[in-house]
């Protein structure tokens, strides 16, 4: 077999010139190395191909691995399915180098703006105001959804009747103590019952991973417009767009209608 | 393929005074080089990517922009090593050599997709059909080849936000993630063959493999400095 193969190839001068061959000749004897069908190079095209046709089909896939591994993982005791791509769980984004960490003692969450009473609120006041709990599905706009995620906290609307909004605001612009990240919601958004400054997620305080000790929940809205680590809340003239608004993500971030995304809805 | 016993000269190309009897130059200084900066880039950036995807690891390390920063830029970096390795002649030749595929390759596909795993089952001989490399080292090449520069682009398009619309961003993400989850197994096959193979490991770390194991694992290998009967003595730069 390899006689046959040698006779072959020692006869075979034709890519004795090719370019990245460098080999010496194959004398008579030996199946000459390093020549053949581009094999390689096909294979490297191939990579590029189906990475093409993922970027292209990934809207598609990503639906069906996201039902399967939610299935999955909602049953997975080891976690394992849960460090798989967009396998259920929530994912870390900061867009800070690095977030200070505030507790108790050194939390404020200022209301300014177009309002009649600024008003400072410690951790401890913000726990004392009237508490809700809502359950309903998290969606990011990247894909990954996690489902049924309590959050529990205080109506932004009950902050905004404390500090009284004056008739000529129309938006509400949020920002953190990242110093880094903002957000925005009109006034008409900001007062549905199902937006919260959220004191606990998960029945758990909300953790500094997770925008701790006080962050925003949006809840009929992708998670960007849950800013973390929320630190401040003013009263605006008109909507300013956030920090990924200004970066082409929708101010108006309605799950399934909104950033070319047509994800369930996760509340009415 | 085993035509005549070693013989007693130094081979012609290797260098200097690590030369000894029977072994046969492998890699130059070069090529191992580009293989020694392009794993370290790697571990850089799977260990960054680990950091960053991982909840736990997440947590314990910290420092995100750092880890962000140290990922793209060792992503990016990855293809570098074999382009400016393409200045050295013996690197394009081992490249070529990983491109072309001969009826010996395939004969060892053929034989590997039957070999029950893990394979190669011991005491089979796997060398004799076998160039310089072997048809699953030149399919892991050219796959981890292609992964690397998918990686790459959709890196690109996450990194650079205003590159793309927002979609393309989106299964840009979903490309990237699934496919490192691929790379990692590979990568991971990877050194455990590395680990199960010390004589390999050793042509990769000094250049220089024993000619009886490279006759064995490579038997259509012509080394370099193999001045066996008829080659025509040339011998690959360093």
């Amino acid at each position: 077999m390899e006689t046959a193969d040698s006779a072959h190839t020692g006869d075979d001068t034709r890519s004795a010139g090719s370019p990245g061959t460098a080999d010496t000749p194959a004398p008579p004897g030996t199946s000459a190395d390093g020549e053949g069908s581009p094999v390689g190079r096909r294979l490297v095209l191939g990579m590029l191909g189906l990475g093409a046709a993922g970027l292209v089909t990934a809207p598609y896939v990503q639906r069906g691995t996201e039902s399967v591994l939610s299935a999955v993982s909602g049953k997975d005791p080891t976690g394992v399915t849960g460090l798989l791509p967009n396998g259920g769980g929530f994912r870390y984004y900061s867009v800070a180098s690095s977030v200070p960490r505030r507790g108790p003692r050194d939390y404020e969450l200022t209301v300014g703006g177009l309002v009649e009473r600024p008003a400072r609120h410690g951790l401890g006041e913000l726990r004392g105001m009237p508490q809700h709990r809502i359950v309903r599905d998290v969606q990011c706009v990247t894909g990954w959804r996690v489902p049924s995620t309590p959050f529990e906290g205080v109506r932004l609307s009950h902050v905004l009747d404390l500090a009284g909004v004056r008739p000529e605001a129309t938006a509400v612009r949020f920002t953190c103590f990242d110093g880094v990240y903002s957000e925005s919601l009109t006034l008409k958004q900001a007062m549905r019952d199902d937006v919260l400054i959220a004191l606990g997620m998960q029945d758990k305080p909300v953790s500094h991973q997770h925008g701790g000790p006080v962050r925003l929940y949006v809840a009929p809205m992708y998670f960007y417009k849950s800013a973390k680590w929320l630190s401040g809340i003013e009263l605006t003239r008109e909507v300013e767009p956030g920090y990924w608004e200004k970066r082409g993500y929708a101010v108006d971030g309605w799950v399934g209608r909104s950033n070319g995304r047509d994800d369930a809805p996760t509340a009415a | 393929m085993l035509r005549q016993p070693p013989d007693r000269q130094v081979p012609a190309a290797s260098s200097g005074a690590g030369a000894q009897y029977p072994d046969v130059l492998r890699f130059t200084r070069a090529v191992r080089w580009c293989h020694r900066t392009t794993s370290l880039l790697m571990a850089v950036c799977v260990g960054t990517a680990l950091c960053l995807y991982v909840p736990g690891l997440a947590q314990l390390a910290g420092r995100r922009a750092l880890m962000v920063t140290l990922h793209q830029w060792s992503g990016l970096l990855l293809p570098a090593p074999v382009l400016a390795g393409l200045a050295s002649r013996a690197l394009r030749a081992d490249l070529g050599r990983l491109n072309r595929f001969g009826p010996h390759d395939r004969r060892w596909l053929r034989r590997a997709r039957r070999a029950r795993r893990p394979y190669p089952p011991p005491g089979e001989d796997w060398g004799r059909d076998a160039g310089k490399f072997n048809a699953g080292q030149k399919v892991f090449a050219a796959w981890i080849a292609g992964a690397v520069l998918v990686m790459t682009g959709t890196g690109l398009l996450m990194w650079f936000t205003g590159l793309a619309p927002l979609q393309w961003r989106t299964s840009a993400t979903f490309v990237h993630d699934w496919l490192a989850l691929a790379i990692g197994v590979v990568l991971a096959a990877h050194v455990a063959m590395a680990a199960a193979h010390p004589e390999a490991r050793r042509a990769m770390r000094t250049g220089r493999a024993d000619r009886a194991w490279a006759r064995r694992e490579h038997a259509l290998w012509q080394p370099p400095d193999g001045s066996e009967t008829e080659t025509a003595g040339r011998t690959e730069s360093k």
